[in-house]
């Protein structure tokens, strides 16, 4: 069951987003990959859930070699994504979003199954229970990300790959966020999570790798990169305050900045730059 | 021109509000609810353009002087042809949602469903012939079907990374290739279906006070109710309803959710190919079917699709429907060789006032 991605290479429209990256992710683990916008972290997600074929490199899991396969194969292996800005059927009831979540096992014939988890995540976000007859997109930030999880859950992952979920979550939200994915590391699912919001990042983590510009910069325990100086002055703000929420505008010039300073200009290279298709159905 | 657009300024702060709820004053929603805003001036600037049209219509009814039973009369009619109008323009929709292509091959679907029943009528086993019929039918409309995935597969999936330009004019090609293939298998002559109620040409005519109804005409309707009622079961209720309507809301959270979206949209062709092979059958027995007759109709579908807006299936039976009458009214109080010319005109209306055509909506679909 272990995530394994070796010397992947691969480009993102036209730029070259990847440069040889290379990370593991053993059963049970919770690693964060930390890294200024535009650092290829998205990139690196959207090549492990096969939504685009790396140029080069292999990914492994649960000993199969996954690299080119298509995103139904890898979920049915039990890799799963919860993508950047949640990308929730906006216009679907809470409940058929979280149905289709299971959709290959619901097409196995695991129905009962299905609706027992169903229960599981209701217990879980008691607020979507509320909401399940509600469409996805009458909801608020913070329903919106636990519906993500949610879903994301549904497929019953044995690893879960997260892509900025705390992005556009009030501070509040972020730590309850944080809260519960400890809370499903301890049940025993193994999580890779991608956040810039590094600090929050590596508090949660066991592990965590620094991109920069397509490449691993730096590996280690979060432990030792919270405590590194020179990570502390470009990703982790100087301070030991609470981590930037990126809900107001003048905070969020001041992050960019910072992690601008580092990345050598590159936050400009649209990683992030497909704004706006959350919505777009 | 973008500020000669802009609706009247009251709604907007309420709607600037309910955005601001939503995900916080980001420019990118502003610029979504002005959209949404220019749609909403759109839609009832041709709610009130339909209205003139038809006392436009009725005024120039009043040199014949008609009554309100002629006028009834002239609505039934249509409503006939708005049915099969409207089973046509869900195939379009169909097809647009899932794969954010306009499927212009629609037509010749509609043509290949009573050419192939009519093919297969004549073969004459077994000789009872409402179940030779029904069989007919149902082997046109799969094998309809089938061709439908086929053509899918072949043509369009191989293209999936072309622009949706290209796209579509693949489907151009699909349609001529196919109503060639027609000519050469069954010359450019008629076919003619039975009524399906006598099994004969003449089809009886029922009377309800002073309107005339022919009886095929109610199974057009009903086909049309039975088809709406079936497409809603089938997204609202099934697994793999909701993943297809998925696909079409967000392909890109579909993917991740392991819903197969290139199989998905082969199904979704294959249903719209279906759509138009029903809604040719049934029209079968009305008017005689020609290799070429696809053209016509599916035009007209396709005007029906858009006056429902393109994505909406409501929208699409309702525009057929509308559609369908007021056409018939058209032709009524004018010359009914003029019929054609209500729906080529109406396309040409709404192509100048959409100008950007529906690019804009394929790229954000096609946009993964």
């Amino acid at each position: 069951m272990r995530l394994e991605v070796e010397r992947l290479e691969a480009t993102y429209g036209s730029v070259r987003a990847l440069h040889g990256v290379s990370l593991h992710v053993d059963p049970g683990e919770m690693v964060a990959v930390i890294g200024a916008n535009g650092a290829g972290k998205t990139t690196l997600l959207r090549a492990i859930s096969g939504l685009l074929r790396p140029m080069a490199g292999r990914i492994w899991f649960d000993g199969h070699e996954i690299t080119g396969w298509p995103p139904e194969r890898i979920v049915a292996l039990g890799l799963v994504q919860i993508p950047e800005r949640r990308q929730l059927f906006d216009s679907m009831s809470v409940e058929d979003n979280l149905r289709l979540g299971a959709y290959l096992r619901l097409r196995r014939g695991e129905r009962k199954a299905v609706e027992e988890d169903l229960q599981r995540v209701f217990e879980l976000f008691p607020r979507l229970k509320e909401r399940r007859r509600q469409m996805a997109g009458t909801l608020s930030g913070g329903e919106q990300q636990m519906l993500a999880i949610g879903r994301g859950l549904m497929a019953r992952p044995r690893v879960l790959l997260l892509d900025e979920p705390s992005l556009g979550l009030a501070p509040l939200l972020v730590q309850e966020l944080f809260r519960i994915l400890r809370a499903l590391r301890e049940q025993g699912l193994t999580l890779l999570l991608v956040e810039q919001n590094a600090r929050q990042a590596l508090r949660v983590a066991d592990r965590a790798y620094v991109m920069e510009t397509g490449r691993i910069v730096r590996e280690g325990t979060a432990a030792e990169l919270l405590a590194d100086p020179t990570l502390q002055a470009a990703y982790l703000g100087g301070s030991s305050g609470p981590i930037i929420p990126s809900s107001s505008p003048m905070e969020v010039a001041v992050h960019a900045r910072s992690a601008r300073t580092v990345a050598s200009g590159d936050a400009a290279v649209g990683e992030h730059g497909d704004g706006g298709d959350d919505a777009g159905g | 021109m973008r500020g000669a657009r802009r609706p009247p300024s009251g709604r907007s702060p309420r709607s600037k509000d309910l955005a601001k709820e939503k995900q916080g004053a980001f420019a990118v929603i502003r610029d979504r609810t002005w959209e949404e805003r220019v749609q909403f001036a759109r839609r009832w600037g041709i709610t009130a353009a339909a209205l003139g049209l038809v006392i436009f219509l009725v005024l120039l009814g009043r040199r014949h002087g008609f009554g309100v039973p002629e006028y009834l009369q002239f609505a039934l009619d249509g409503l006939r042809g708005g049915s099969i109008y409207a089973l046509v323009a869900l195939g379009f929709v169909l097809v647009y949602r899932v794969m954010g292509v306009i499927n212009f091959a629609q037509g010749a679907f509609v043509m290949l469903g009573p050419m192939l029943t009519a093919f297969f009528y004549e073969q004459g086993w077994p000789p009872v012939p409402g179940l030779r019929l029904a069989l007919a039918a149902l082997l046109a409309v799969g094998i309809v079907g089938a061709l439908g995935m086929a053509v899918e597969r072949l043509t369009l999936y191989p293209a999936r990374r072309a622009s949706p330009l290209t796209r579509i004019i693949i489907t151009v090609g699909v349609y001529l290739a196919l109503q060639g293939a027609a000519l050469l298998l069954w010359g450019p002559y008629a076919k003619v279906l039975p009524s399906f109620t006598t099994m004969s040409l003449s089809d009886p005519t029922l009377r309800f006070g002073g309107v005339r109804v022919k009886a095929q005409s109610l199974w057009i309707a009903g086909t049309l109710i039975a088809t709406v009622i079936a497409l809603g079961l089938f997204f609202g209720h099934t697994t793999v309803g909701k993943a297809m309507r998925a696909c079409a809301v967000n392909r890109l959270a579909a993917r991740l959710m392991g819903i197969p979206v290139d199989t998905m949209s082969t199904l979704a062709f294959g249903m719209a190919a279906v759509l138009g092979a029903i809604a040719g059958i049934v029209l079968g027995p009305v008017t005689r079917a020609t290799y070429d007759m696809g053209l016509e109709l599916g035009l007209k579908g396709f005007v029906a699709a858009i006056m429902g807006g393109l994505v909406s299936f409501p929208g699409a039976v309702l525009g057929g429907l509308v559609l369908g009458v007021l056409e018939n009214l058209w032709a009524g109080v004018t010359v009914a060789g003029f019929k054609d010319l209500f729906a080529f005109v109406v396309l040409i209306l709404v192509l100048l006032l959409h100008p950007r055509g529906f690019a804009g909506a394929e790229a954000a679909v096609e946009r993964v």
